[in-house]
């Protein structure tokens, strides 16, 4: 079995700040394992403004605060860049199992840093009744279909929640020729920033519905119409409010969860209901030498908040190691 | 003549409020920053947004690459320059913060890449 | 002329096709929808029964516990994964244990074996996450579970082998009689045959009227279940039963092959074949049946939910020759234990052809087995070290939750898949916690790709269902004024 000084999971902008952060503090033995084929993560298809104002005092787009990023890791030869590398097993003792084209490799690193990201709700986790056709995306994925993919998802759509992934694909959708028949809120508020509500939704004169809930998904192939009523303080439906609002798609943007499958089956605590690890410090885990980073850790609203918390990781990681 | 205005210039989205009579502003309140007052100025008189998009490519590594307008264009011309950039189709190989097509739609901007296609 | 036409491409239609597929003899499957399975199949819990659901003298119970056996052989013919993981049907009270008392005389009667009735201690150690409440419970060790759609998939892989001719989106518009024959009209071809199966599911209904028999119906009852994160799988080690109603054998906590715990289902009466939908209260009404047998379940930990509806034609299944329409077996109502007896019910419609004037005559060769389909999930380290290195494919990663390959979903394909659910129910990509958002876009580029088509054709489950209604490549590119790449 290979051994590694520091082995971070994930190459987005969690894992690459950490994996900087983490060399120039004297760590040279790094290994970096990104599942997809490129580094950068969700920035790649945040091809929107919005980043990196307070980290570079500039304002980029998704893709553009990645490539700074990207740029710096491969002028670095002391970080390894393993991509298409899947992580499929972790145990305490920081073994990890992961799968690439052609081979299964395991490798034990003294220092495990987890920038795993976090996901997106599922329509499934926030019990939204209703038939089950084509037609219901998650914000992100319709996001990659449109901005990787160059796919439009569909040509009449609802958005539920009104967070800002959902927020920013409502003016997306827009500007692709589809129509944005709503943006449906349980909360009083959106959870997202007022830029994304004036830029995105104000500026299309999208209806914004606060205090609303999706109460059904109809459509037997593809989703065909959503009946929405108003809720009361509880969330309960309000007798009468209901009403339809003919669509082909459903996007759903209610809230991400940090993605720490990996670090739950080696043992780390997990708090159930955020599914956060539990420990008494940022970043650190109830597993001495494995450190958690970015939205893995909790999910942040901005890129630079992820870097500079995982700038810290680094720094972390780099004492554990040079104590031992 | 006042009017509420959230600033969309960053993540804060400062609430301001703009007196104006005519075309002319007369005062910006509530601002934490001067890229408010600059962005309350022209709301009221030319609203501007940073277009971002993507551009088909063919025989890349890509097949969208992702694009913006180096600088604001007025909120009224975003449905063209949708359908300009919708139209394009990109040959070359680009490292991002390459011009895509300067001068676009005589607009005094130039849309320029925001990622490396090879 | 087809010797036999099989309608309905589920769980028993391909059983029965398979059961036939011996012989040598023409036959043809009909499947209306855009693949096999994709009917009440789909909504199969995939639990094996041993027997102790039934009256003790109904053709389901017979037919139930000779299923149990017949399952167990056949997937190991055609490597399908059958588990025998054991079922406790719970008691809270004295009464509860008299029932259960019954219930074992009932299930002996039937020829249930291994039957015991266990204590609080024996739970306590076997079941540890079970009900405090809890103070007994009949154990049936032969319960088992299997994949309901990979039962189907592999079913129908084989008997096509064996020579039967599947025919997936044609439906049946009209039958009619040509002297010694039918004639079925189907998606604008019309197949004529001797001899007629009728395994139409939800619509068997439909089909018997179309030969003048209207002595039954079909009354859809819907079951919703949900489906619990991975992350559980050792919930509990057996299939949990309260004490069955009348109506149904109550709400369970079930194991599936695939390791993710169920809970369900409802039982709700309906009008709509087509009435799929699940409901707050029908998930309420499940949340609160099955936290009375295992308090531990989390409603957070629910990934996925869905209704399916049980084809209800009575009390029992309708398995017979008519003699109105002579030539047509019909086979209606299977409901639970369906799946587990569908083995059972081949073998029942072989002996009523047999029996009606088919001549059986065995094949110099009958293709028994099948290769195992592999799924690197359940493949071991070991063993997934060496697919990978034959074949670099199965390294290559789509499904990130339920850990499906590239080679997997390639295979699936070549095997018949064509859609996104049937990719899914085929290899369970798509079917993990995070409900295909990371691996749509992935599956839709590999669908394309290896059936040669435009990515906007894709659909979930068959024409009307496309994930996608533009390209932006397959636009036509503006005039050169507007062209980029010019510096």
């Amino acid at each position: 079995m290979k051994k590694r000084d520091l082995v971070i999971v994930g190459g987005g902008p969690a894992g690459m700040a950490a994996a900087l952060t983490a060399h120039k503090e004297g760590v040279r033995d790094i290994l970096l394992l990104e599942r997809d084929q490129y580094l950068g993560g969700i920035l790649n298809q945040c091809i929107h403004t919005g980043f990196g104002i307070s980290y570079f005092k500039e304002i980029l787009t998704g893709p553009e605060y990645a490539g700074r990023f990207v740029h710096r890791i491969r002028n670095t030869p002391a970080i390894e860049i393993s991509l298409k590398s899947f992580v499929v097993h972790l145990t305490k003792d920081k073994v990890l199992t992961y799968i690439t084209p052609g081979r299964m490799e395991v490798v034990q690193a003294r220092a495990l840093i987890m920038a795993t990201g976090c996901r997106e709700k599922t329509r499934e986790m926030v019990h939204i009744p209703g038939t089950r056709p084509a037609g219901i995306f998650s914000a992100g994925l319709a996001q990659k279909l449109i901005n990787i993919e160059g796919l439009l998802p569909g040509k009449a759509v609802v958005i539920v929640g009104s967070g800002d992934i959902g927020l920013i694909m409502a003016r997306r959708f827009i500007l692709e020729g589809a129509q944005v028949k709503a943006v449906i809120e349980i909360q009083k508020t959106s959870r997202g920033l007022k830029r994304n509500i004036v830029q995105c939704v104000q500026d299309f004169d999208i209806p914004l519905y606060f205090n609303h809930k999706i109460a059904c998904i109809h459509g037997k192939d593809r989703v065909e119409k959503v009946t929405v009523c108003r809720v009361d303080d509880a969330f309960n439906e309000v007798d009468d409010s209901r009403f339809e609002i003919a669509c082909d798609t459903v996007l759903v943007s209610v809230g991400l969860i940090p993605e720490n499958e990996l670090i739950e089956m080696a043992g780390v605590a997990i708090d159930h209901r955020t599914n956060s690890p539990i420990s008494d410090a940022v970043n650190a885990t109830s597993v001495p030498g494995i450190f958690v980073c970015g939205n893995s850790f909790k999910v942040y609203d901005l890129a630079d908040s992820v870097t500079a918390d995982s700038e810290l990781c680094g720094r972390m990681a780099a004492i554990y190691l040079s104590r031992r | 003549m006042t009017k509420e205005l959230v600033c969309i210039e960053c993540p804060v989205g400062c609430t301001l409020s703009v007196d104006w009579q005519g075309c002319a502003v007369t005062r910006v309140s509530g601002n934490k920053c001067p890229r408010g007052e600059k962005y309350a100025v022209e709301e009221i008189q030319n609203p501007m947004r940073i277009l971002t998009s993507a551009v088909v490519c063919e025989g890349l590594s890509l097949k969208m690459l992702p694009v913006r307008t180096d600088r604001p264009i007025p909120k009224a011309r975003l449905t063209d320059a949708m359908q300009a950039v919708r139209a394009m189709r990109l040959r070359r190989p680009v490292r991002s913060g390459e011009t895509i097509a300067a001068n676009f739609l005589n607009l005094g901007v130039d849309l320029i890449a925001t990622r490396d296609s090879t | 002329m087809y010797d036999i036409v099989v309608i309905g491409g589920g769980a028993v239609g391909t059983a029965v096709a398979r059961e036939l597929s011996r012989y040598k003899l023409r036959i043809a499957l009909l499947e209306k929808e855009e693949e096999l399975a994709f009917g009440v199949s789909k909504s199969n819990s995939g639990i094996i029964h041993p027997g102790t659901q039934n009256a003790p003298h109904s053709l389901k119970g017979r037919l139930c516990v000779q299923g149990n056996q017949l399952v167990r052989s056949i997937s190991r013919e055609l490597g399908v994964d059958f588990k025998e993981v054991g079922e406790l049907i719970v008691a809270f009270t004295l009464e509860d244990i008299a029932r259960l008392k019954q219930i074992q005389l009932d299930a002996q009667a039937l020829g249930v074996g291994g039957l015991q009735l266990v204590d609080r201690s024996w739970l306590w150690e076997n079941e540890p996450n079970l009900s405090h409440k809890i103070i007994a419970a009949l154990y049936a060790p032969t319960a088992g579970i299997i994949s309901p759609y990979r039962w189907t998939y592999d079913l129908s892989e084989n008997a096509r082998r064996n020579g039967v001719e599947i025919f997936t989106r044609t439906r049946v518009d009209r039958i009619t009689r040509a002297g010694d024959h039918f004639e079925i009209s189907a998606a604008g071809q019309t197949y004529a045959c001797r001899y007629l199966v009728n395994c139409a599911g939800l619509f068997a209904d439909e089909i018997a009227a179309m030969l003048g028999i209207r002595d039954f119906t079909i009354k859809p009852r819907k079951g919703e279940e949900f489906l619990l994160d991975k992350k559980r799988q050792n919930l509990t080690n057996h299939l949990i039963f309260p004490l069955p109603s009348p109506a149904s054998k109550g709400t369970l906590v079930i194991i599936t092959s695939d390791g993710n715990p169920m809970i369900g289902p409802t039982a709700e009466d309906t009008d709509d074949k087509s009435d799929v939908s699940t409901s707050e209260a029908g998930l309420r009404k499940v949340i609160t049946s099955v936290k009375r047998l295992v308090p531990a379940i989390d409603e957070r930990d629910i990934i996925a939910y869905f209704a399916g509806a049980r084809p209800v034609a009575g009390d029992d299944f309708i398995i017979r020759h008519e003699y109105a329409a002579a030539g047509c077996i019909t086979v209606a109502g299977i409901q639970s234990p369906g799946l587990t007896a569908s083995p059972a019910i081949a073998l029942y419609v072989v002996e009523l052809l047999r029996k009606h004037g088919l001549v059986l005559r065995r094949k110099l060769f009958f293709h028994r087995y099948r290769k195992k389909t592999v799924h690197l999930f359940s493949a071991g380290f070991d063993r997934a070290q060496r697919l990978i290195r034959k074949d670099p494919s199965y390294g290559d990663i789509v499904c990130r939750c339920e850990m499906v390959s590239a080679k997997e979903i390639r295979e699936a394909i070549q095997r018949g898949a064509r859609t996104l659910d049937g990719i899914k129910f085929r290899t369970r990509c798509q079917a993990g916690r995070c409900h295909g958002s990371f691996c749509t876009s992935r599956v839709m580029k590999i669908l394309a790709e290896e059936t040669r088509a435009p990515l906007t054709a894709i659909s979930k489950r068959g024409p009307g269902s496309a994930l996608v209604v533009g390209d932006r490549a397959q636009e036509p590119p503006g005039g050169a004024a507007q062209e980029g790449g010019q510096p």
